[in-house]
C-alpha cells in the first residue's frame, strides 16, 4: 500500500475505522481477551460488554424488544452481510418446508443472487423481480409472482450501486399478505438512514459493521420476535444457539460503537452528504456535457451518486482519477473481470453507450467540500481525454 | 485492481498516435459498444509503401488503449507484407505483459490491423475479421468456431477458460462454455473426458434391485449433471419392467422444452449407458 494521499470516495465498498471505534475496540484486542462464554469474571464481563453493544445496534435500528435480561434478543451477531443474508433466506425456506419459492429484485447483492441460483440448483424457484429505467422495483410484478408457495421476499433496503431506496414497507405488507416471509439487505442502509424496526413489518434484515465505520468482519441479523428460526451456522450455544462460534468480541463492541456514533450524527450527516452529492452532481452537470445521472432521485440514498459518462469505459476513468489519488468504483465490465457490465445498470435498461462508462462516487462524514471541488477540478480533463480517444465521441456532442 | 506494468500504463497515460490519418489508405473498425470495447485503426502509405502515418481511436479499458498506442507503434514503417504478419502476440512483447484476462484487448489491435489492411486491398471484412466463415459458438459477443480455432492456434490455448479471456467467448452468460471445449478438444485431438458408466451387459438378467442401482447410477453421473447446469435436477422415482420413471425438479419443471430433455437426455443417456430397450416418463 501506498502511504499517497488518497481522496475516498467510494464509501459504499468500504469505510474506515472511525478513532472512537478504534478506541472501543482495542482493549478486546489487548488486555480484556476474555471469552464471554467463560464462567469468570474475566470473561463474564467481555459478556456484558457484547449485551452493551448489542442494546446500541438495537437502539440504531430501533428493535425495541428486551428479554426480561433487558437483552436485545433480536439481534443475532453475524461475520459478514453475506452470511446474515444466507442465514436469513435459508431459515425461512427451512422453517417454511411446504413453501419452496424465493422472491427477490434484479437489482439485488450477489449475496442474495448468487443464493439464489444455488437454491435453484437445489430443486427450490427463484424468481426476481424487474426494476425500471430509475432503477424502481415493479411492484405489480412483484404482487404477481407472490404465491402461497412463497417462503420468503427478499428486496435490499437501498441499492449499493445507484443509491436507490426501496419501499419496503409497502412489500413486507405484500409478502404478510400471502403468509410469506420479508428480509431486507440493509447494508447499504443502517447507519446512512434511520430505520424503525419497531414500527415495521420486516421480519429479518441483515447488516454489516464495515459499512458504517465499524472493522470487516462483523455483521448483524435482525431477526423479529416470534419469526422461528434456524442457525444457518450450528455450533455451541453463542448467540442463545442461533449463530454458532466465539464471539468476534473486538469486532462487536466496534459496531456497537459505530452505531451510536451513527444514531447520534445521523439527522446531521443526512443533511452533510446530501449536500455534498448534490454539489458533486450539479457541478459535474455544468462542467460535462452529456452525462447522466442514475438512480431514482426522490429516493435515494443521501451519499451515493452513480453517474454514467457516454461514450467512454470506466476503468480508464477510475485509473486516471487514481493518478490523483481520487478513489471511486464502477459499474464496468473491465474492473471486475467480468465482461459484461453491471446486472443494475443492465436490469435498468441503461444503455450500453452509457453503462461501461459508469461510475459511483459515495460518500461518508470524513469527506469534505474541498475533496469535492478536488474532483470537480480533475474530472473534466480526464474525460475529455478520453473521449477524444473514443470512436464514438463526436465535438458537436459537446454542444 | 489490475496489476498493469509500467510499459501497459505507460502506453495508457500517454497514448502515441491518437486520433484519425486525414485520406486514410485503409480503415479498419473493429469490436463495438455493446462488447465493451471497440478500436479504429486508421493509416496512410509513402511512396515505398510503406506505413508512414498510422493513428487509434479506442473505446475500452486501460489495456485496450494500451494495446491500440503499441499496435501504432509497431507498424509505423512496415510494409503491408510485414503488417500484416503482426499477431497479438507482438503487441503483448511490446507492451511486456498483459494480465491474462486482458488479452482479448491485443486480439482487437491485431484484428483492426488486419482489417484496415484488408479495406486498403479492397477485400470485403465482416466486423470481426475472420468471423464472416464459421458458425457462431458464443451468442453473447457473436465470436463463431473459426475464431476460436484461429486464436487458440496462434496463442497455444487449450481451456474454454482461456479463450474467454483472448476472444471474449464465454464471458457474459457462460451457456457456450461446454461448446468451446469441444471445439478445443476436436482441434487438438483431445480424447473426450473419460465416462464413468459402468459396461453395457444383458440389462434384462439383472434382479430389479440391480436394475435399478443401474438406472439410478447413470442417472447421478451422467445426467443430473448436465441438468444441474441449467438449474435443473432429476429424481428416480420408480422402474416398472423397462419404464423408468422421472421427476424433474429446479428449472426443468417448470420449463417449457421439458419433453425435449426427457426424450434426448434422459432416455438417450439411460439407452445409452443401461439398456437400449429403456422408456422414460416423468410425472
Amino acid at each position: 500500500m501506498s502511504d499517497k494521499p488518497v481522496i475516498y470516495v467510494d464509501n459504499n465498498a468500504t469505510t474506515c475505522v472511525a478513532p472512537e471505534v478504534l478506541e472501543a475496540m482495542l482493549p478486546y484486542l489487548t488486555r480484556c481477551y476474555g471469552n464471554p462464554g467463560s464462567i469468570h469474571t474475566f470473561g463474564g464481563s467481555v459478556a456484558k460488554d457484547v449485551e452493551n453493544a448489542r442494546l446500541k445496534i438495537a437502539e440504531l435500528l430501533n428493535a425495541d424488544h428486551r428479554n426480561p435480561d433487558g437483552e436485545a434478543t433480536e439481534i443475532i451477531f453475524t461475520s459478514c452481510g453475506t452470511e446474515s443474508d444466507n442465514a436469513a433466506i435459508w431459515s425461512a425456506l427451512l422453517t417454511n418446508p411446504e413453501r419452496k419459492k424465493v422472491i427477490a429484485s434484479k437489482v439485488e447483492h450477489p449475496a442474495i443472487l448468487n443464493l439464489g441460483r444455488e437454491l435453484e440448483r437445489r430443486g427450490y424457484i427463484f424468481e426476481t423481480i424487474p426494476v425500471d429505467g430509475n432503477g424502481r422495483i415493479d411492484m405489480q410484478a412483484l404482487e404477481e409472482a407472490l404465491d402461497d408457495n412463497t417462503a420468503i421476499v427478499s428486496v435490499m433496503y437501498a441499492n449499493n450501486e445507484i443509491g436507490n431506496i426501496y419501499p419496503v414497507e409497502e412489500i413486507a405488507k405484500l409478502a404478510h399478505k400471502h403468509g410469506a416471509l420479508f428480509h431486507t439487505d440493509a447494508v447499504q442502509a443502517v447507519g446512512k438512514v434511520p430505520i424503525d424496526l419497531a414500527n415495521s413489518e420486516i421480519d429479518m434484515l441483515s447488516c454489516s459493521g464495515h459499512k458504517l465505520h465499524a472493522p470487516k468482519g462483523i455483521g448483524v441479523l435482525y431477526v423479529r420476535r416470534g419469526i422461528r428460526f434456524r442457525p444457518f451456522i450450528v455450533g455451541g450455544h453463542q448467540e442463545k444457539a442461533r449463530r454458532g462460534g466465539t464471539e468476534n468480541v473486538a469486532s462487536v463492541v466496534a459496531l456497537g460503537k459505530a452505531a451510536e456514533l451513527a444514531k447520534n450524527g445521523m439527522a446531521e450527516e443526512v443533511k452533510y452528504l446530501s449536500m455534498l452529492r448534490d454539489r458533486l452532481e450539479n457541478g459535474l452537470l455544468e462542467r460535462i456535457p452529456r452525462i447522466k445521472i442514475n438512480g431514482d432521485k426522490s429516493s435515494r440514498l443521501p451519499n451515493t451518486s452513480s453517474v454514467s459518462f457516454e461514450f467512454i469505459e470506466g476503468e480508464a476513468i477510475l485509473l486516471l482519477m487514481n493518478q490523483f489519488g481520487i478513489c471511486a468504483s464502477s459499474g464496468s465490465a473491465c474492473t471486475t473481470g467480468s465482461l459484461e457490465p453491471s446486472h443494475v445498470l443492465r436490469a435498468m435498461g441503461i444503455p450500453y453507450t452509457s453503462a461501461h462508462g459508469t461510475i459511483r462516487f459515495s460518500f461518508s462524514r470524513y469527506n469534505t467540500v474541498e475533496e469535492v471541488d478536488f474532483i470537480l477540478e480533475k474530472l473534466p480533463p480526464i474525460i475529455a481525454t478520453l473521449r477524444k480517444l473514443s470512436p464514438y465521441w463526436k465535438e458537436e456532442y459537446a454542444q | 485492481m489490475w496489476n498493469y506494468n509500467e510499459k501497459v500504463m505507460d502506453h495508457f497515460l500517454n497514448p502515441r498516435n491518437v486520433g484519425e490519418v486525414e485520406n486514410p489508405d485503409g480503415v479498419g473498425d473493429v469490436g463495438n459498444i455493446t462488447c465493451g470495447d471497440a478500436l479504429k485503426l486508421t493509416f496512410k502509405l509513402d511512396e515505398n509503401g510503406r506505413i508512414a502515418d498510422v493513428k487509434f481511436k479506442t473505446f475500452g479499458c486501460a489495456s485496450a488503449i494500451a494495446s491500440s498506442s503499441a499496435l501504432t507503434e509497431l507498424v509505423k514503417g512496415m510494409t503491408l507484407e510485414e503488417a500484416s504478419k503482426v499477431t497479438n502476440q507482438d503487441i503483448v512483447a511490446l507492451l511486456g505483459e498483459l494480465p491474462e484476462a486482458k488479452m482479448h484487448c491485443s486480439v482487437m489491435g491485431m484484428e483492426a490491423l488486419q482489417a484496415a489492411i484488408a479495406n486498403y486491398r479492397g477485400e470485403e471484412v465482416a466486423d470481426n475479421g475472420d468471423d464472416h466463415e464459421g458458425a457462431i459458438i458464443c451468442k453473447c459477443f457473436g465470436v463463431t468456431d473459426t475464431k476460436i480455432r484461429n486464436v487458440a492456434k496462434q496463442n497455444n490455448l487449450h481451456k474454454a477458460s482461456e479463450i474467454t479471456n483472448f476472444c471474449k467467448a464465454g464471458g457474459a452468460c457462460g451457456s457456450c462454455l461446454d461448446e468451446i471445449q469441444r471445439v478445443l478438444d476436436e482441434l487438438w485431438n483431445n480424447a473426450p473426458a473419460e465416462k464413468a458408466a459402468p459396461k453395457l451387459d444383458d440389462f434384462n438378467k439383472l434382479t430389479t434391485v440391480q436394475k435399478v442401482f443401474r438406472v439410478q447410477e447413470v442417472i447421478d453421473k451422467e445426467i443430473r449433471p448436465l441438468l444441474e447446469h441449467d438449474g435443473g435436477s432429476i429424481e428416480l422415482v420408480d422402474l416398472n419392467g423397462s419404464n423408468v420413471i422421472v421427476r424433474l425438479t429446479g428449472r426443468c419443471s417448470s420449463c417449457p422444452s421439458a419433453g425435449v430433455t426427457l426424450k434426448y437426455t434422459v432416455q438417450d443417456k439411460l439407452r445409452e449407458f443401461v439398456s437400449s430397450d429403456l422408456t422414460v416418463e416423468s410425472i
